[in-house]
């Protein structure tokens, strides 16, 4: 059983006269191959897979938190670059986190396919035929009947229903039966590790083939239409994902509520929303389905899901230039904090009708700064509530040239700082308007903040194994749960015809009974086989009893080599 | 969601009580323990083997009689050890009688399941480890000198959860309002509550073994049971909280895929959960791998359990910032 690497027998020594390299090439990649396959390494490398994980779940990781890992980053200049460099903040795409998993998988097939083909023949083998001393294995019972042995068997076998039964006979008319159990633990095993295989392919086909966009929609009746990679804000491809060919529904998000509780926590969100199924817009269909978004409860359409994640506000600003034109701007500002949705973020307008280029660098306009849902009030603004209780913003307004055209991608929360430093965008108001109010500027523009919209920002994800990885986790489960809970045991009975010398002239039955997996509690169900197959008789006690021996258990693990486990060579020996 | 303050403050106070009894508890189970060294160790000594071997399950025919053999002993009256014993298991009856209560009444106050914070899942989690301990009991009366063992831990989870996590009866946020709650991490909590009780019973192992091969050392294990009967505890409970646990992870992911847009993100504490998972998975293993089972197995167990112990209290509240609850989503 400890022989995990037993030498294949042309490797014991290589003759000198045969093509010698080839031979021992083949024996290192025989033995390579055993080794990778054997118990031990699959115990190393999961070990390996659990210590390699640690740093994830130590430090800030990329794919959830980015800017948790750019702080841990700024706060750590000498270590944390060094980390980065060995990917410790990227840990479950890093080419030795895979290289582990990899090895670990081959080793897990290497081991499964013989094992199953083992499992399959051993389905078909009969129970092993009686040991010679029943009274050495850990359970054992001896008692006499008055039956002859082809009916004590007979019996046995009755008793035995739903066990894997063999009859057999020895030399002086003693009948045997040995009898096996629980073979549905292998399979449970084998069901374990093969849905581990097709988990982490379903996993692998999801990252291949999947995708997952992000985009804010305005909650007054906007559209998004999932045509293309151009409709999101944030868009993650699978490897062969190019973004052609994506289902291409629609939805329109009419309204938006949020509740929250008195300490600000929130207690409910949910957007009504509308949409149309891919076939509906090829149809050009005019219905449109309502459903209510909320959290935990995703739109499930055309195998995409669409999420509410996170709702913010947008103020809407009227800007009616001295002319007497009119420009709405409405954007989405940004929470700064959670707990308040305190928010920022910079409303940027052109003025209408300038064709001339510089003119227009001269006159664009960008109201900026802080917007609070619930303002504390006072000249310096901030929100103590997330909800739209109070609203108030405190606003620069910026004229001159916004950088737009400068061809360098901007954020829409921000004016472009350079233009700032430049001199080529300035301030020409500072105030705090609340909804209705108006801020004059020198030149006889008037800017109103109307009031404010909320908008919902929505992931829409699409994994094309989902349901696969589902089923997988499912029998996974399953297959665990059968290889811990059966036991595995052997039972067997040997009857030896009545002879007058040594007993009083009965039937000795003789019962022996071996757990192949752990032992604990078959003693039990043992006790219980022995009770109704070979009952104690009170006149021969002091004859065929054997009383139970309580070092047996003891001694036998702390010897490490438990008598029971000499049975187990195909659990060990790979 | 209405909380009703007054009948929160009276599973306060259940929860106080029951912490308190179950400290009384573990001070008898120790005077046990003192008087056992004290008086005729020897002859108190004589019956670990007669419950070994009944723990092991390993006994012959005999093997149904025998145990009522233990059950009712042909012996003299009890001991002092044996009195005081046996009141500690009754006073942790009553003791997780109360601390059930507190999770009962604390759940009507808040109208929800009892586990929507870190004070009530540390509760709970305490709650099941005393229950699984207390079916051992049941089915091994011969193993109630685990019992100040078993308390120590419980003791100290619920001191923790008492003070440094204690929150007030409130609903839970709406990314936590959802049937998979109640799922996902009532099988967490079983789970880690059982791999509590195997935790302490592979430390107590590795003691015991250190001086079951070298007798002058850590004599004062000899009064626990055999290091064999405590292995196959250890294993008994590992192997069945380890479905559980695997059940909790699975759900956990089905929750993420319907609130956070995916399965699995590998956030923090699905990492550590993963983590979990596989140093048990270790475990399982090495117990059937040549030369691992024994000691080996058991070190890999004690570091399983810390990693839940991580989880549940370094990714809870040192690492909240990265994924909280207050937003919505993750
Ligand atoms: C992908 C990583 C793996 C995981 C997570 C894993 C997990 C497990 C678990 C939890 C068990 C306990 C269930 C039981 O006792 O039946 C187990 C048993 C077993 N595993 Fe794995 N395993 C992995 C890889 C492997 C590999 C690579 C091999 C082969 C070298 C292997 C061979 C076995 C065997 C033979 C058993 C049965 C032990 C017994 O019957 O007592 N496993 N595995």
């Amino acid at each position: 059983m400890t022989s995990t690497l037993q030498a294949p027998p042309g490797d014991a020594g290589p003759s000198p006269s045969r093509p010698g390299r080839a031979r021992q090439a083949l024996a290192l990649a025989r033995n390579t191959w055993r080794g990778l396959t054997s118990m031990r390494t699959a115990l190393i490398l999961l070990f390996l897979l659990a210590v390699a994980s640690l740093p994830g779940a130590l430090l800030p990781q990329r794919t959830p938190s980015p800017n948790a890992v750019s702080d841990y980053l700024a706060q750590n200049p000498t270590l944390g670059p060094f980390f980065d460099d060995l990917g410790l903040f990227d840990v479950f795409a890093t080419p030795w986190f895979a290289a582990i998993y990899l090895l670990l998988f081959i080793s897990l097939i290497g081991c499964l396919v013989p094992r199953s083909f083992e499992h399959v023949r051993g389905l078909r083998a009969e129970p092993v035929s009686v040991p010679r001393n029943l009274a050495r294995l850990p359970h054992h019972a001896q008692s006499t009947s008055d039956d002859d042995p082809d009916a004590v068997v007979e019996s046995a076998r009755r008793r035995l229903r739903g066990w894997k039964v063999a009859v057999r006979s020895e030399p002086g008319g003693v009948r045997t039966l040995s009898a096996e159990k629980g073979a549905l633990r292998e399979v449970g095993n084998l069901v374990f590790h093969l849905s581990l295989v097709a988990l982490l392919g379903g996993i692998a086909f999801g990252k291949i083939f999947g995708y997952e966009g992000q985009v804010i929609v305005m909650a007054d009746g906007s559209e998004f239409c999932n045509s293309g990679i151009y409709a999101y804000d944030s868009f993650r491809p699978g490897l062969s994902v190019d973004g052609t060919g994506l289902d291409p529904f629609c939805m329109i998000v009419d309204d938006f509520r949020a509740s929250f509780r008195p300490d600000g926590q929130p207690d409910s969100f949910d957007a009504t929303v509308r949409y149309q199924d891919t076939d509906a817009v090829e149809r050009g269909d005019t219905t449109w389905q309502p459903h209510d978004l909320a959290v935990n409860d995703p739109l499930r359409v055309d195998g995409e899901r669409v999420y509410l994640l996170g709702h913010g506000y947008a103020p809407r600003f009227t800007v009616t230039f001295p002319n007497g034109e009119q420009r709405v701007g409405l954007i989405q500002w940004r929470p700064v904090d959670q707990a308040t949705l305190l928010s920022e973020g910079a409303t940027k307008i052109d003025p209408p009708g300038v064709t001339d280029e510089s003119e227009r660098r001269r006159s664009q306009l960008a109201i900026t700064g802080l917007f609070a849902p619930t303002s504390s009030g006072g000249g310096l603004v901030t929100s103590t509530f997330p909800a739209l209780n109070d609203p108030e913003a405190a606003v620069d307004v910026m004229r001159g040239d916004l950088g737009l055209d400068s061809g360098r991608a901007q954020s829409i929360f921000e004016v472009d700082r350079s233009m700032v430093e430049q001199g080529r965008l300035v301030r020409v108001a500072r105030e705090n308007v609340k909804p209705g109010g108006e801020i004059a500027l020198d030149d006889g523009t008037r800017i109103r903040f109307d009031g404010v919209e909320n908008w919902v920002s929505l992931q829409v994800s699409h994994d094309p194994a989902q349901t696969a990885v589902l089923v997988a986790a499912i029998a996974l489960l399953g297959g665990l749960t059968l290889s811990l809970t059966v036991r595995r045991r052997r039972f067997w009975v040997r009857v030896t015809p009545a002879q007058p010398s040594t007993t009083v002239g009965r039937t000795v039955v003789s019962l022996g009974g071996l757990a192949r997996t752990d032992r604990a509690g078959y003693g039990e169900e043992f006790g219980r086989l022995a009770a109704d197959l070979a009952p104690p008789r009170p006149d021969d006690a002091d004859t065929g009893r054997e009383r139970p021996d309580p070092d047996v258990p003891a001694d036998a693990v702390e010897s490490g080599e438990p008598d029971e486990q000499d049975d187990r060579e195909d659990d060990d020996g790979r | 969601m209405v909380v009703d303050a007054s009948l929160g403050q009276f599973g306060d106070l259940l929860f106080e009580s029951a912490l308190a009894v179950y400290v009384l508890a573990m001070i008898l189970h120790a005077v046990e323990h003192a008087l056992l060294r004290r008086t005729g160790a020897e002859q108190e000594e004589a019956r670990v083997p007669v419950a070994a071997a009944v723990g092991s399950g390993t006994v012959s025919r005999e093997g149904a009689p025998a145990l009522e053999d233990t059950a009712t002993p042909a012996r003299p009256p009890r001991t002092k050890a044996e009195r005081f014993g046996r009141t500690g298991v009754s006073l942790t009856v009553l003791g997780f009688a109360l601390h059930f209560a507190m999770l009962v009444v604390r759940g009507l106050a808040a109208q929800r399941v009892p586990w929507g914070n870190m004070y009530e899942f540390t509760a709970a989690i305490s709650l099941v480890a005393v229950g699984a301990w207390l079916v051992v009991l049941r089915r091994r009366p011969e193993l109630r000198r685990l019992g100040a063992f078993v308390l120590l831990p419980v003791i100290i989870l619920m001191f923790l959860a008492g003070t440094v996590l204690y929150t007030q009866t409130a609903p839970v946020v709406p990314a936590l309002r959802s049937y998979w709650l109640a799922i996902h991490v009532s099988a967490a909590v079983i789970a880690s509550g059982i791999l509590l009780l195997a935790g302490v019973a592979s430390v107590l192992y590795l003691l015991r073994r250190v001086h079951e091969n070298d007798p002058t050392r850590l004599t004062w294990t000899s009064r626990l049971p055999s290091a064999d009967v405590l292995d196959r505890v250890a294993y008994r409970a590992t192997a069945i909280a380890f479905p559980i646990w695997t059940f909790a992870v699975i759900t956990g992911a089905i929750w993420a895929e319907a609130a956070w847009g995916r399965y699995w993100g590998w956030d923090p504490k699905e990492t550590t959960a993963f983590i979990a998972w596989i140093v048990y998975a270790c475990y399982l293993h090495a117990r059937s791998t040549a030369g691992w089972r024994g000691p080996r197995a058991a070190v890999i167990n004690v570091v399983g359990f810390a990693v839940m112990v991580f989880n549940l209290f370094f990714v809870n509240l040192v690492v909240t910032g990265l994924h909280s609850y207050a937003g919505v989503g993750g």
